[in-house]
């Protein structure tokens, strides 16, 4: 992504239209940081997980962590990339405090990962790097702003990243959001990283400028940062898109510069520096030798990938029997995925189809009227005891109605739904002589309705299969009590 | 009789320690009466007790408590550490201001392996600072002078090294050679000094100045105690990354003649001001080569001499990244500024941290590293780095070590050429090539010489370099030609 | 070749502070260190790869193996100024 010629003045009344690429740092989910044995941590006290190597001490050196090498090719192989078969790591320098050695180990000219793709968004290069430390500014009461001091935390410091840049493919604001989704999903699919935005596990910068529709040229573009939602990220670029259309409109230019999102009111500020521009001198890491990825290595990325929700689909479609709507719900997030075929398995002999229907219908409703919201995978429910109840259902040794009883005292209390049914007495009914019994009853006491069923009404068996549930509870399967009413009345 | 302990070389007192024929406290004790009596400024810090420089209280010092120094291979042998390797617990500056005071928390690879071997630390030698120089005296904390003659320099930058060996306040010694910075010194002391190939010895704890050229080696008394520090400080390393080892070891050389092999001097080296002093005791060791069954013949090397010119680039750019880390902000001092002014703190903390030599080479570093000039300066500097290479490895191709004078002169005056720096940096024209190359290479004392200008005879260095890891090839070669030469000069009041 | 706003702006680069003298002495050294190493401008180096380092290694990683951190009175006691287990700085200007 070159810097662009400043816009023409004559934008004016054009139809602009937004160009929009995504920088996004992974934080990696490894044990330990990326070039010391210090653990990962987040949220500990100061400086209790740092080392003379990620302090930077005189004559330290760095070694990389093999897993986070992985863990990029892991990524590299989801988003479609080349892999280089020779990166090697160079070293960004700036002085800031929460750099320690004021050079970042980080990737140059030649990436680990090269061109890729996901969905309609082409990926322009991921590589490894390490993060910053952490600073928090202490402004001294009464002081200018700038006065005062910073604390330095370099528990973070080392942390290894994987830095994806895209190409500047997005149009729109709800669609970079969409799409930065969609990266979120399929790296927290790989369990490489914990990818939360509010932790800063992810985080997303924007590339933001706008070009008269149609035209190939790029227009100056701005770099926003300090988003640390989704929402935020399609707030703060809509923000961008509306002032760069607007200066452009009357007659202004863009000036290339870096934009810091505030989210209490969701303005940007520039982060113009004081200082000229940075030159970071970039030259090849001495300490470090060349990563080759070995065959092993690629293998190992390729086939730890896992099934990603465009292919789980296809499956269940395919080899469940299920319909699209329905494994469409299943299998956008893993989780819910992978109960659903628990339970599918669990329960022998069904048919997926009705397990699905389960999870998506009856199960769905619960929980969502239990009002915690839970999905299937984090409720009490295991995918166990719901295979275990629709088979109770399933054989007609519960009726349905008693199924959903029993279904929302396990979204309540979790356990074993043969216990719950044992507990409130819901086997049904199968004792013939007893139900014709109650059957008989329950005719006897709505003879008018039996009247208008012999004379043609059928609907008015309601009233009497009403009168039989309600007398055993729910227990009685229903087409058992349809039967035994139309036997007796003759029909 | 402690004099006559300061007589044995390393690998006779190692010997008889060993033998228990020696107490290791006593050896010790007369090293450390010897160090004591530093005139030459060659130390920064003195061990109290001998520390084996691994953060372990050694109590009674390299003994065991039983009256022995262990089976290793330098058993009860104190050892000259140049103030750049890191010392748990005692003092590392790099002869630097802004380390003044620092306290390292971890010891060097190469200490710790001396440590196992048996080794204690006597104490952190002199040089300049962060390693930048060829004659001791940008250190921050006073010039070391030359045991031969205190007016003059010893070399640098591992100058203090070199003078505790050559006057007898040290059996051996340890430095760090990134352009020549052990060869050199050792050459104006009238010691051996070994450069190993990069990778042989790790760089872990070593404190960094341009980190693709920067290997520690042995400055010793003879060929067989460098032979034999070597063997210890050799090896892989987890913590470093670039560290390799040499595959079978080093063992004692024992060489007698140099017949079938083959030494090439390089034709475009030796056109470059030497002094005519230096030049004829080169002309005798080639003789004395012939002499042992060599043959020595021309060969070029036609990048060699912009060796200073890609050196003094890549090493600076080097440098002024590494360098960078010392921000006033973690471990090493930092100048009073104003608060809420970082900048000011950075610039005033290097400003006074850092002395003149030091800041000469950040700025040129930067400068050849800055946007717009890093392909005509840095680019290049690399590619010639690659043509140097090649050079060599055509030389060896038909030759079995290339030759020069370490140095194009004998040891100069103090205050001489500090106001020169290019022609201090000329000092390193015959050792840069080697370093760009990665490659091996030795300095054994060559005999006497009168300086330009006249005065008493001074050492000059005979320098010697093989191809990649081929140390023992190097150290037999190297030990033929020391057993023939006899070199037994030593300086006044030192016997000899 | 080297002129003063160039050495300013490299010292500016190199975080230091230079007085005066030291700007106009450092002007004219390194001009003429530079000047010497011009040389190597007039070699054809055209097709030559660079060569950044000499050994001949690929793929030196480490296994992800947690080592134990350092104690925090360990880290911070060499600190020029510390506050609250954090190092202690003076603030960046605003935005730098
Ligand atoms: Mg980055
Ligand atoms: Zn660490």
């Amino acid at each position: 992504m070159a810097d662009a010629p400043a816009q023409p003045p004559s934008l004016q009344g054009s139809d602009l239209e937004a160009v929009i690429g995504l920088e996004i740092h992974v934080q990696l989910a490894t044990k330990t940081k990326m070039f010391c044995g210090c653990a990962l941590s987040f949220g500990d006290e100061p400086n209790i997980h740092t080392c003379p190597v990620c302090l930077a001490h005189p004559g330290v050196l760095p070694v990389p962590n093999e897993q986070a090498i992985r863990y990029a090719l892991q990524i590299g192989a989801a988003l479609n990339c080349e892999v280089a078969p020779r990166s090697i790591f160079h070293r960004k320098n700036y002085f800031y405090p929460d750099s320690p050695k004021a050079y970042q180990i980080s990737q140059y000219d030649i990436p680990i990962c090269g061109a890729g793709r996901l969905g309609d968004v082409r990926i322009h290069r991921a590589h490894l790097e390490e993060d910053a430390a952490k600073m928090i500014h202490v402004g001294e009461s009464g002081r200018i702003h700038g006065s005062g001091a910073s604390l330095v935390d370099f528990n973070r410091g080392g942390t290894p990243l994987v830095e994806i840049v895209t190409e500047p493919d997005l149009r729109g604001a709800s669609e970079a959001a969409a799409w930065a989704r969609l990266l979120r999903e399929t790296v927290r699919q790989l369990g490489v990283s914990d990818v939360n935005m509010e932790e800063g596990s992810l985080r997303v910068d924007a590339n933001v400028s706008v070009r008269p529709r149609g035209s190939e040229g790029l227009g100056t573009k701005t770099e926003l940062k300090n988003m640390n939602s989704f929402r935020f990220l399609e707030r703060g670029i809509e923000a961008e898109l509306g002032r760069q259309r607007e200066l452009l409109e009357a007659g202004g230019t863009v000036a290339q510069e870096t934009l810091h999102f505030h989210p209490g009111d969701g303005t940007l500020t520039s982060l113009r520096s004081k200082e000229e521009a940075h030159d970071y001198r970039y030259f090849p890491e001495p300490d470090l030798v060349p990563l080759a990825p070995t065959e092993e290595m690629l293998r190992e990325a390729r086939e730890s990938l896992p099934e990603l929700p465009a292919a789980r689909i296809e499956r269940y479609g395919s080899e469940m029997g299920l319909p699209a709507d329905v494994a469409a719900l299943l299998a956008a997030d893993p989780e819910t995925a992978a109960y659903f075929e628990q339970a599918a398995a669990a329960a022998e002999g069904i048919e997926a189809r009705v397990v699905a229907n389960w999870v998506t219908g009856e199960l769905a409703a619960a929980l969502r009227q239990d009002g915690d919201g839970a999905a299937a995978a984090g409720s009490k429910v295991s995918p166990e005891a719901l295979a275990a109840l629709v088979l109770l259902v399933q054989e007609k040794r519960i009726s349905h109605g008693s199924g959903k009883t029993v279904l929302s005292a396990l979204v309540a209390e979790g356990g074993d739904p043969a216990a719950i049914v044992e507990r409130e007495g819901l086997a049904q009914i199968s004792d013939s002589g007893e139900m014709e019994g109650i059957v008989a009853a329950a005719i006897e006491a709505n003879a008018e309705a039996a009247e208008q069923i012999k004379s043609g009404n059928p609907k008015a068996i309601g009233a009497i299969v009403g009168a039989v549930m309600k007398e055993t509870k729910g227990r009685a399967d229903g087409g058992e009590v349809n039967r035994l009413i139309r036997e007796q009345l003759g029909i | 009789m402690s004099r006559e302990l300061l007589e044995l070389t390393v690998a006779q007192a190692a010997e008889r320690i060993r033998a228990r024929d020696l107490a290791p406290e006593e050896y010790f004790d007369a090293w450390r009466a010897a160090a004591a009596g530093d005139e030459l400024n060659s130390y920064l810090a003195r061990t109290e007790a001998p520390a084996d420089g691994t953060g372990a209280a050694s109590g009674g010092g390299p003994s065991k408590g039983d009256g022995s120094a262990g089976d290793g291979a330098l058993a009860g042998v104190p050892v000259a550490v140049k103030d750049i390797f890191c010392t748990e617990g005692v003092p590392t500056t790099a002869a630097s201001r802004i380390l003044e005071g620092y306290l390292p928390p971890y010891t060097a690879t190469a200490v710790r392996r001396l440590a196992e071997a048996g080794a204690g630390v006597l104490g952190k030698t002199n040089m300049d600072e962060f390693a930048m120089g060829s004659s001791n005296e940008n250190s921050a904390y006073g010039p070391v002078l030359n045991p031969w003659d205190r007016g003059r320099v010893p070399g640098g930058s591992s100058g203090g090294s070199a003078a505790a060996v050559a006057g007898g306040l040290a059996p051996c010694a340890i430095g760090t050679d990134t352009g020549g910075s052990i060869r050199q010194p050792a050459a104006l002391c009238g010691i051996v000094g070994l450069k190993p190939t990069y990778g042989a010895v790790s760089r872990y704890g070593m404190i960094a100045f341009a980190s693709s050229l920067d290997q520690c080696g042995p400055l010793t008394r003879d060929v067989t105690d460098a032979a034999l520090m070597l063997d210890v400080l050799q090896g892989r390393d987890a913590c470093d990354s670039t560290s390799v080892g040499i595959e079978g070891g080093i063992e004692t050389p024992s060489r007698e003649d140099l017949s079938g092999l083959r030494f090439a001097v390089p034709a475009e080296l030796a056109r470059d001001a030497i002094d005519s002093g230096v030049r004829d005791s080169f002309e005798a060791t080639l003789a004395t080569i012939e002499r042992l069954g060599g043959e020595v013949a021309e060969a070029p090397l036609p990048h060699a001499e912009h060796g200073i010119s890609a050196y003094y680039v890549i090493a600076p750019a080097e440098a002024s990244s590494n360098l960078a880390r010392y921000d006033g902000v973690r471990y090493d001092m930092r100048a009073p500024a104003g608060e809420g002014d970082l900048i000011a703190m950075y610039e005033e903390t290097r400003a006074e941290g850092f002395g003149p030599e030091v800041k000469r080479r950040i700025m040129l570093g930067t400068y050849a590293l800055s946007s717009g000039y890093y392909d005509a300066y840095y680019g290049r500097a690399q590619r010639v780095r690659t043509k140097i290479a090649a050079d060599f490895a055509a030389a060896f191709s038909d030759f079995d070590f290339v030759v020069t004078p370490t140095s194009p002169s004998v040891a100069f005056g103090l205050e001489e050429k500090v106001d020169d720096p290019l022609a201090m940096y000329m000092n390193d024209f015959f050792t840069v090539p080697m370093s760009l190359a990665g490659i091996p290479a030795i300095s054994i004392p060559a005999g006497l010489a009168e300086p330009e200008g006249g005065g008493p005879q001074l050492p000059v260095g005979f320098q010697i370099a093989a191809p990649a890891f081929a140390e023992q090839k190097l150290l037999e070669a190297a030990f033929a030609l020391e057993q023939a030469i006899g070199f037994d000069a030593r300086p006044e009041g030192l016997g000899g | 070749m080297i002129d003063r706003e160039q050495v300013l702006h490299v010292a500016r680069l190199s975080r230091l502070r230079l007085s005066e003298d030291e700007v106009a002495k450092m002007a004219g050294e390194l001009s003429s260190i530079l000047e010497h190493v011009d040389r190597i401008a007039e070699l054809d180096l055209g097709d030559v790869q660079p060569t950044s380092h000499v050994v001949e290694l690929e793929n030196v990683l480490r296994p992800d193996e947690p080592r134990p951190s350092w104690p925090r009175e360990r880290v911070l006691e060499p600190a020029p100024e510390t506050a609250d287990g954090a190092f202690r700085v003076p603030s960046p200007q605003a935005d730098s």
